[in-house]
């Protein structure tokens, strides 16, 4: 067992991260946004952690923090000239925002351009990945229980209906972008600091796709989908070696199955059967 | 509860509403007092839905002024007409279809503070005729009557002042429709003001304090249901006139 886990503490790592990841996004996907910021936002928690540690000597905590405070700051600005946008107008928007990100990245001299930014204190642990995605997925469980949870509910099923039972729709959307950009920040922060090294190339948008295929398998609106989403899409990949150059395929094909024969994902096929 | 706000009146003062070149509601006036039925009534396109929409704040009037006791409604969004106290259903049924019958119930009384328990929940569905209690049902699953009905009780959730009912009894058989009499006229009595918009006369004629015809977006009548049942220019709003109707 021990063997195991050290062997394979990298993707256990990783399975934790991207966890993170879509449950971020599954956060604005319960409203009913398609948001697609996630990577955007993990990318700009990644450089201000990895920034502020390095220059400024924050610990893990306080750069992951402050890392995810900056994702919310940024979002709660994206929100004001998004805010009327629906399906898929939202989704070019937030892409197109995304790569606005990406290209600050790559201009900006203090996160060291396309090179990277390197030299970032290796100090995430597996126990620390964990226990954020505990605390993260436990709040987000007592959310979906809560009252403001039951409004999230309704605005995705009709924005409409929502607001003539008095719930802000408008406010809701802002608060999920800015609740996703926080937990999408935490992963950054906690990506960059498992890693040496981070460059802007790692929050484009084959990223962003990555996080919208772990929510699409696991049930788009579903905490617990989300996190086997991540779980399958990242074991995957490692488990299927023997493809070569075309283990990529596996994530395409599996995709495209989930699509055609449960499209609420692993967390609706669950559901069906009780 | 706000009892104590229980009285205010909704009073709808020479609305107009414009859709583009088409004045859909021309400086048109109501008042619906607390525990009062005002039937709403009209051809097809007449402003009827548009009026409803007026008054919770989905269109905007281009002139005039809607009022609950002290609060002007018309410059308010949507949700603060709701949380006004205004509570509506929807001629084209608009359920949260997804959720679940309790969620549907509980996100009505969403304005009010904390959460509806069970068992006030499951008083709401009784008051409302609801007769399946399973409470984790999805409500896009339910027969169409108590999808209906259920959209009552979702509006009855939130206490409200006034409620907006637009063709309530639409798909109802004769029994369901009876039941509905009874439960308007129950939901009245408590307190509530009611704007019913219905084609069925029967039920318009027995539970209607007072009605206002609308034709083409204005006001053409208004009184007792017997009395606006007799009015000339109600009768040739929906026959045609008389040389038309003995003509065919």
């Amino acid at each position: 067992m021990i063997e195991f886990l050290s062997q394979h503490s990298k993707l256990i790592d990783q399975v934790g991260i991207n966890a993170l990841l879509a449950l971020s996004l599954s956060i604005s996907l319960r409203a009913g946004s398609l948001a697609l910021a996630q990577a955007a936002f993990m990318g700009i928690a990644a450089y201000v952690s990895s920034v502020g540690a390095v220059r400024l000597g924050w610990n893990l905590m306080a750069a992951a923090l402050l890392g995810a405070l900056a994702a919310a700051l940024v979002a709660a600005v994206l929100a004001l000239p998004i805010g009327k946008l629906r399906g898929v107008f939202l989704a070019i928007a937030t892409i197109g925002f995304g790569e606005i990100a990406r290209i600050v990245e790559i201009n900006w001299p203090i996160t060291g351009g396309a090179e990277g930014f390197s030299g970032i204190p290796n100090d995430a642990s597996t126990i620390w990945i964990y226990a954020t995605l505990t605390v993260v997925g436990v709040a987000l469980y007592l959310f979906g229980r809560s009252k403001l949870g039951l409004a999230v509910s309704a605005t995705r099923e009709d924005e409409n209906a929502a607001r003539g039972v008095g719930i802000d729709v408008a406010a809701v959307r802002m608060g999920t972008l800015i609740a996703g950009a926080i937990v999408a920040g935490l992963a950054g922060a906690l990506y960059a600091h498992s890693n040496f090294f981070i460059t802007p190339g790692d929050f484009g948008f084959g990223r962003m796709e990555q996080i919208l295929v772990m929510c699409v398998i696991g049930g788009v609106t579903s905490s617990a989908g989300a996190i086997l989403g991540a779980l399958l899409m990242t074991v995957l990949p490692e488990l299927v070696r023997f493809l070569h150059d075309y283990r990529e395929v596996s994530s395409g094909a599996i995709l495209l199955g989930i699509i055609l024969f449960a499209p609420s994902g692993i967390a609706g096929l669950w559901q069906r059967r009780t | 509860m706000s009892l104590e706000r229980r009285g205010d009146h909704l009073v709808v003062e020479r609305v107009s509403v414009r859709y583009g070149g088409v004045l859909a509601l021309d400086a048109v006036s109501l008042d619906v007092p607390s525990a009062t039925v005002v039937g709403l009534i009209g051809p097809n396109g007449a402003g009827k839905t548009t009026l409803i929409n007026a008054v919770t704040g989905v269109v905007r009037p281009v002139s005039g002024a809607i009022t609950l006791g002290a609060v002007r409604l018309n410059r308010l969004p949507q949700y603060r007409v709701a949380r006004a106290g205004v509570a509506r259903t929807y001629q084209n049924i608009r359920l949260f279809a997804a959720l679940t019958v309790a969620e549907n119930v509980r996100a009505g009384a969403y304005a009010r503070p904390g959460v509806l328990t069970d068992n006030a929940l499951r008083a709401l569905l009784d008051r409302a005729m609801v007769h399946d209690h399973d409470l984790q049902r999805r409500a896009g699953t339910l027969p169409y009557g108590e999808q209906r009905r259920l959209e009552i009780a979702r509006a009855l959730a939130s206490d409200p002042h006034i409620l907006l009912l637009d063709e309530p009894a639409a798909g109802m058989n004769p029994r369901e429709t009876g039941e509905l009499r009874a439960l308007i006229r129950a939901v009245a009595e408590s307190g509530t003001g009611i704007l019913l918009v219905e084609h069925d006369m029967s039920l318009v004629t027995a539970v209607c304090d007072h009605v206002l015809v609308l034709n083409f977006g204005e006001a053409i009548a208004q009184g007792s249901p017997a009395q606006v049942a007799r009015d000339p220019a109600v009768i040739e709003a929906y026959l045609g006139t008389a040389a038309e109707s003995s003509s065919a």
